[in-house]
């Protein structure tokens, strides 16, 4: 068991290792918590509230005092921008958590338990892949909009993005662990433990999880930005979160509307496009660096 | 004796109508071809395809889908499928009833002045006061005769005639698109691995990340600025149309959006796919045979490379399904993805069903076709 653990170790230092290297992924990664931190401290950073208006500034391009310049409604585009981050990357990273967890379950058990169970569980994903996904979180989303867990009016207006997008989110991920846990039940270690009398949630957790990390964090960190995405999809048709919030797709969707202002598209255009990027980059990265043998290949 | 033992006897002495079976192969693809190039003919000449025109085509083409299959003995295998993705649509048809049934409100809540007589009225009339499982059944019932109903907020129009309406011009925007997804994105992959860890390699796989990276939503009204208000350049003011699906001149910003992503997918994986298969143990044997590098580029090395493309080409048509809403909403086409989108909004509870469906069939009807295009050019697909 110990000399499992150290290879496992390794395994993940080796990766590490490789990861390092790659410049890209490594800026990416960067980027990635320089937003997340944006994010998290939007409250200090932005110089104005994302919904002050200022009826005299409307409409104006990046000056010294709006450095992003501002919307229709003369509201700050820089602070919204920064506001619209945390927003968006509270949806992408807890709704990615939330999804591994439903589908990381779901997945595990179908896979560990087999046979007949497997069948039906993965009947339903079956299913579930056959519906367009934004046609099901539009419909998701209208049946959770009526749902109000939180009083706070920020947490209000994301239940329904957040539940929406877990419940959708999860059946590539279950699809995924299932078959690394089928592949991975059968090898001889798994055996071993169970000879030694480990049982089954010790195995599940000690032996197959350590051995197929490497996979599931490179799909999440796929899926958080299929889930900015999808969210600012959303507030870009006008199910998802509503103004004065700020999320990216609702400054695309004003940027869209205003036309030709063109800062009004460039700017929260830029801080997708910019994330989408880190994230798509060190996605890659990080399964060159999972798997070895994709690196030497290409 | 072992069934491949038998394949191979019986292709051994072929009786007569195998061998017209054999020869109906060429039939049916030229036919294909032929369908799609006059489809692409009469709708880039401004003439509006008829309805049944498409109904034709599709026909054809599954007809041409399962006696490829068939050609590759996979009988079970389809009907297996085929049964499934019946199954398959019967449960999302029911699943969306349902999720429908439970959303809090009725379809005529928003018009407040309604009186409570007139309103009783008019959910009596669509049978909305009716117990779920009656509705369900005679919504079950009307769904098999074809009919899906009448929509609740365009007053006596029939759901199919929506459809009938707004299907071909989101098909034509999906299939320009995939279209140029692959004409884009083969060629670029290729190229990249072709030039493998050079300058060029690597600006094709900026491009491509790029192209992933850019959400429609952003990409598309930037294209408006640029060929519609000529922001940067002054001189491309006004090239293109900004909106509406008049002609092929209205195509070309819609589809160029839609299908960037697709083409930008397709050429990361086209690229990866080709290096893998250069470094196969095949391609060496050929080149050791001697034979020219451009022959084992394009027999040995470009077939065996588009086997991930035709896989993943499932996926991509879900994508551009999804892709196409905020799609016809920036350009304004009148297609079904608008229609889902309003349709959610005012509670018009036959023609949500109704596009949902039509949505879940093209994705049923994609993946089926992806699988057995699979089975058809990779013999080594066991069933």
């Amino acid at each position: 068991m110990s000399a499992n653990e150290k290879a496992s170790q390794s395994l993940l230092k080796d990766s590490l290792k490789r990861l390092k290297k790659n410049r890209g992924s490594v800026y990416s990664l960067y980027f990635i918590i320089a937003i997340s931190l944006v994010a998290i401290f939007a409250n200090y950073l932005a110089p104005y509230s994302f919904e002050t208006q200022n009826i005299d500034r409307i409409l104006m391009g990046p000056n010294a005092q709006n450095w992003f310049g501002t919307d229709n409604l003369g509201r700050d585009l820089f602070s919204r921008v920064i506001y619209g981050a945390r927003m968006s990357m509270a949806v992408g990273i807890f709704t990615a958590i939330i999804s591994l967890i439903i589908g990381g379950l779901y997945g595990a058990i179908s896979g560990w338990v087999g046979g007949w169970v497997d069948s039906v569980m993965m009947r339903i994903i079956d299913i579930l892949f056959a519906i367009p996904s934004l046609v099901l979180l539009i419909l998701v989303m209208v049946v959770f909009n009526s749902v109000n867990l939180f009083e706070q009016p920020e947490l209000k207006a994301l239940t329904g993005i957040f539940l929406a997008l877990s419940v959708v989110g999860w059946v590539g991920l279950a699809r995924l662990v299932r078959g690394q846990v089928l592949q991975t039940k059968q090898l001889l270690f798994i055996e071993g433990a169970r000879a030694m009398g480990a049982g089954n949630w010790a195995i599940l957790f000690r032996h197959v999880l350590p051995n197929i990390l490497g996979p599931i964090i490179v799909m999440l960190t796929f899926q958080i930005p299929s889930n900015i995405l999808f969210e600012s999809f959303l507030s870009f048709i006008g199910l998802g979160l509503q103004p004065p919030y700020s999320s990216w797709g609702i400054l695309a969707n004003d940027g869209w509307r205003a036309k030709s202002y063109p800062h009004m598209i460039i700017f929260p255009g830029l801080a997708i496009f910019l994330t989408m990027l880190a994230f798509n980059l060190l996605g890659d990265g990080l399964r060159d660096a999972f798997d070895p043998k994709m690196k030497n290949r290409s | 004796m072992t069934s491949s033992e038998a394949v191979y006897a019986t292709s051994l002495s072929p009786s007569f109508s195998q061998r017209l079976f054999a020869k109906l192969g060429p039939i049916l693809g030229v036919g294909c071809v032929l369908w799609i190039i006059s489809a692409i003919a009469i709708d880039l000449s401004d003439n509006k395809i008829p309805f049944e025109f498409w109904v034709a085509m599709f026909t054809w083409f599954f007809a041409s889908a399962f006696y490829a299959v068939l050609h590759q003995k996979a009988v079970t295998y389809v009907s297996k499928r085929l049964v499934e993705a019946l199954v398959t649509l019967w449960v999302i048809a029911s699943l969306t009833f349902l999720l429908l049934r439970f959303l809090p409100g009725g379809p005529f809540d928003q018009e407040k002045t309604l009186p409570p007589e007139i309103k009783a009225n008019i959910e009596k009339k669509y049978g909305l006061n009716d117990p779920i499982s009656t509705q369900y059944v005679s919504y079950i019932t009307n769904l098999v005769h074809g009919d899906l109903g009448e929509s609740y907020k365009y007053i006596g129009r029939n759901v199919t005639d929506i459809i009938k309406d707004s299907f071909p011009v989101s098909f034509q925007l999906g299939f320009y698109s995939l279209l140029l997804a692959f004409l884009i994105g083969i060629p670029l992959g290729i190229f990249a691995a072709g030039k493998h860890n050079t300058f060029w390699d690597s600006s094709a796989m900026v491009l491509a990340i790029s192209g992933v990276a850019l959400p429609s939503f952003v990409f598309g009204p930037l294209l408006v600025l640029i060929f519609c208000f000529g922001v940067p350049f002054h001189a491309l003011k006004g090239t293109l149309p900004p909106a509406l699906w008049d002609g092929p001149i209205y195509y070309i910003l819609p589809v160029i959006t839609l299908g960037i992503r697709p083409a930008a997918i397709i050429a990361r994986l086209m690229r990866s796919s080709v290096l893998e298969v250069i470094h196969a143990d095949f391609v060496r044997t050929a080149r050791a045979k001697g034979l020219a590098k451009r022959v084992v580029m394009y027999k040995h090395v470009l077939k065996n490379s588009l086997l991930p493309v035709i896989t993943i080409s499932g996926p991509l048509c879900a994508g551009v399904l999804s892709g196409s809403f905020v799609n016809e909403i920036i350009f304004a086409v009148p297609g079904m993805g608008k229609h889902l989108v309003q349709s959610v909004t005012n509670r018009d509870y036959p023609l949500v069903l109704g596009l949902t469906l039509v949505y879940a069939v093209l994705l049923v009807l994609a993946n089926l076709v992806v699988d057995l295009l699979y089975v058809v050019v990779d013999p080594r697909i066991q069933l």
